[in-house]
């Protein structure tokens, strides 16, 4: 057993490593800085590369550029960075582009409480970009878990062909716990599918909707191609409209149809329970508490803990609500994930948010009084 | 060995896209003959375009072909470059481009990431429906500046060279020798710019009635030289990272890992708060605190909360250890509290004001405390740590916690402490817990 006592954001350098990433652009902004310092002490070593780009823009766009090239990649910002980001994560789905984007979520608006943590920006990572496409959102709640979940996300990216989210809060990301991460069961490393070398080469060819097409390097043995603009599998410009609706439906398939394999929960259910606590993030952890008081009063009660935030593990969710006359969902934002609980829940059952943005986590004690549970 | 190719421009969709006289058909076929005459493996070329008329043409070669946001051609080129160095990558980039993408120009060149940039300037957004761009000289008139330009034009060179771009080139579309120097510039292994002056005859030729002989006057008129501007070469980005990072000694050793080989004495979740100040190394302190209780079987976390002027006023860590997994990680009501500067006490007055009876203060005694239900501990951490190092207060105040509340054993803070801190500083901190011990004792 080995011990060591690790921030988050030093996890998700780990995590990365471990998955063979060997590029990292990043641009310094609290509370996500420190995973470009961690890249930076720990890539070139292993001869990978890590920069600190002029600003977010260029961050992603290396980013892309070194992913197109073969690299496996990570970039790492906060809220506000991601709203620079956004425009390049369309061009990242639209050029299926694997990479993984790492959201250390600070209290916001704006520069807001900038060393402070929250979870404002979940409905912001699922729709930051134009087009509305499907998004994969990873969200650990422990130190362990951003190791276990970079590490995942990655796998994801190199599979889907897809930008992957890791979102994560200042309360885990700068929070030191003491955690064995060689104990830490991982499944098995995914790399992109690559071409066959002497086959002929259509960067986007796919023949079932939700396929990922194979990938060659740009500088490999197929002169690839890649373009922010609607095309065909060639990836020359589209016009015709049922053309672009293919590769549309293509882009939303690929996410959607994998949305029950993607889902990644921890269960806590009660026999009999009829209350449900949905959570995810740090604040799934002070659920757990609140559960365990609860049920020490006599109260029955179930768990739901989402690492999957997107797509939504609905069918999990589904299930999970069956029998349940109440939910309670603690977030460290105004209302945000409730809202994808409310339009799967049935109807009549009652649902409580418990709501904060003080920068404060969300102790047991105000789930257990807001929640009606005492 | 591979045949000469004879063109890299290919007609599979169709000849080029643009409007009959635009500058940009000149252009790309000059980069095709610069291409012809240096014979890259069109496996090695990456063609980079951006949004504008010109980021039309990237498809039309024979080569990798990538085509990106607004501006930001220079971002993925450097991306690309960087992953894979013996790549040639061309960038061909507007006016407009250069706008939007300001920044990436400026630290391109600063950088020298060995890309090729060039830019086809032609003083307005064709693509969108000629308004004026960066470049656009003053005077001139666009669908944006309809009574004439009042903005001043940007030096795309100038800038360029400032930033400290080795090889530079301005010239127009018509010069004879505009495919050798697109090929010079390809030959950098740096940075290098070709700011390529031309005609958009769907909108700023029309409306400024411009002739082909009007571009070098109007280069003159804004006191702007043609040719190459500067030549310069320095080493490449990319190379010197790969070089300094060979030469570089290897990444710093693995941290020793903590075993958990010694009993404690907690029962439940324990919350211990350190308040002080800036530079007294008490994150540090507390870390090896927390680690001890790894040490001791226990389970731990540690938040830190300082301002951002890191060398200023307060420095507040909370540390907790649990005999079981840590799942709400604030302390709402700390069990104990340890407050050795007035920067310290001055953050925390109102929770050390709200502890309960409970909880243990420790204090630096000669720190006015408000009234507080704790049990309070005075001790001399200040005058204790002076004797030792300024630098080992924390684990001075901490020693004290430790023998006070005997939360585990002395062994594990000694044997966080001696593994994990370098020698010099470790036996300094030693000492330093000593001390901690024996001011509690005495």
């Amino acid at each position: 057993m080995g011990l060591e006592f690790l921030e988050g954001n030093e996890a998700i350098a780990r995590g990365a490593m471990r998955a063979n990433c060997n590029f990292f652009a990043g641009y310094p902004i609290t509370p996500s800085s420190s995973i470009l310092q961690h890249m930076l002490n720990l890539l070139p070593h292993s001869g990978g590369i890590a920069i600190q780009a002029e600003d977010e823009i260029a961050s992603i766009g290396f980013c892309i550029g070194a992913a197109m090239a073969g690299s496996k990649v990570l970039t790492a910002t906060s809220g506000p960075g991601i709203s620079l980001y956004s425009e390049n994560i369309g061009l990242a789905i639209i050029g299926e582009t694997p990479m993984v984007i790492v959201n250390v979520q600070r209290q916001g608006p704006a520069t807001g409480s900038a060393t402070k943590g929250a979870e404002g920006d979940i409905q912001f990572t699922r729709w930051c970009t134009s087009g509305g496409l499907p998004m994969i959102v990873l969200s650990p709640a422990t130190v362990g878990e951003a190791y276990e979940l970079t590490y995942r996300a990655f796998n994801l990216s190199e599979q889907y062909r897809v930008p992957v989210f890791l979102l994560t809060n200042k309360e885990i990301g700068l929070t030191r716990e003491s955690v064995d991460l060689d104990a830490i069961t991982l499944p098995s490393l995914v790399e992109r599918t690559r071409a066959v070398v002497d086959e002929e080469y259509l960067p986007y060819y796919f023949e079932q909707s939700s396929a990922v097409p194979v990938f060659s390097d740009f500088g490999g043995e197929h002169l690839a191609r890649f373009t922010t603009s609607t095309h065909d599998k060639a990836g020359f410009l589209a016009t015709s409209p049922p053309l672009i609706q293919e590769m549309i439906d293509h882009y939303a398939a690929k996410v959607d149809e994998a949305a029950d394999e993607l889902a990644l929960v921890k269960e806590d259910f009660q026999d009999g329970a009829d209350t449900l606590v949905v959570s995810y993030g740090i604040t799934s952890r002070s659920a757990a508490v609140a559960v365990r008081e609860a049920r020490a009063m006599g109260v029955k009660i179930s768990a739901l803990c989402l690492q999957t935030l997107y797509p939504v593990p609905a069918r999990v969710l589904i299930s999970a609500m069956d029998g349940i006359r109440k939910i309670i969902v603690p977030e460290m934002n105004m209302g945000q994930y409730i809202l994808e609980v409310e339009r799967l829940a049935p109807d009549g059952v009652e649902i409580i948010g418990v709501n904060k943005m003080d920068t404060t986590l969300i102790s047991p004690d105000e789930i257990l009084e807001r929640g009606g549970l005492r | 060995m591979n045949a000469v190719v004879e063109t890299f421009l290919t007609d599979e969709i169709g000849p080029l896209p643009f409007c009959p006289g635009c500058g940009h058909d000149r252009l790309i076929k000059a980069l095709d003959k610069a291409l012809v005459k240096l014979q890259p493996d069109p496996k090695k070329l990456v063609i980079v375009t951006d949004i504008g008329c010109i980021g039309l043409a990237d498809r039309y070669f024979v080569a990798h072909a990538f085509h990106g946001l607004h501006g930001r051609s220079i971002t993925y080129a450097c991306g690309l470059k960087l992953a894979r160095p013996e790549l040639t990558v061309v960038v061909l980039k507007g006016d407009g481009g250069c706008g939007i993408g300001g920044a990436h120009l400026l630290n391109v060149a600063r950088r020298n990431i060995g890309i090729t940039l060039i830019v086809a300037n032609n003083f307005n957004y064709g693509m969108t429906g000629g308004q004026h761009s960066v470049t656009t000289p003053t005077g001139g008139l666009t669908a944006t500046t309809p009574l004439g330009n009042i903005e001043g034009a940007m030096d795309l060179c100038g800038i360029t060279i400032a930033a400290g771009a080795p090889w530079v080139y301005r010239g127009t579309g018509f010069d004879r020798d505009l495919a050798d120097r697109i090929a010079d510039a390809i030959r950098q292994p740096g940075f290098a710019m070709l700011d390529i002056w031309d005609m958009c005859t769907a909108y700023y030729l029309p409306r400024n009635q411009l002739k082909k002989k009007d571009l070098t006057g109007m280069m003159q008129g804004l006191g702007l030289q043609a040719g190459i501007l500067t030549d310069r070469p320095r080493p490449e980005y990319g190379e010197q990272y790969r070089e300094m990072h060979a030469n570089a000694q290897q990444a710093a050793p693995a941290r020793p890992l903590i075993s958990a080989k010694y009993a404690h004495a907690i029962k439940r979740q324990t919350g211990i708060v350190i308040a002080g100040s800036a530079g007294q190394k008490i994150r540090t302190a507390a870390a090896l605190f927390a680690q001890a209780g790894m040490f001791a079987s226990l389970e731990a976390t540690q938040k830190d909360d300082y301002p951002i002027t890191v060398m200023t006023g307060h420095s507040i860590t909370e540390v907790i250890l649990s005999p079981e997994r840590i799942d709400y990680t604030a302390i709402d009501a700390p069990d104990y509290f340890v407050v050795i500067s007035e920067d310290g006490l001055h953050k925390s007055r109102d929770r050390i004001a709200r502890l309960n009876a409970n909880a243990t203060l420790y204090a630096e005694e000669s720190l006015d405390l408000p009234a507080t239900e704790a049990r309070v501990v005075r001790l001399p951490f200040i005058a204790t740590a002076k004797k030792i190092s300024r630098l080992s207060i924390g684990i001075v105040a901490l020693g004290s916690v430790l023998a006070d509340s005997g939360l585990f054993p002395m062994d594990a803070f000694q044997e966080s402490i001696s593994t994990l801190q370098k020698k010099a500083i470790a036996d300094t901190n030693l000492q330093a817990l000593e001390a901690g011990v024996a001011i509690l004792r005495e």
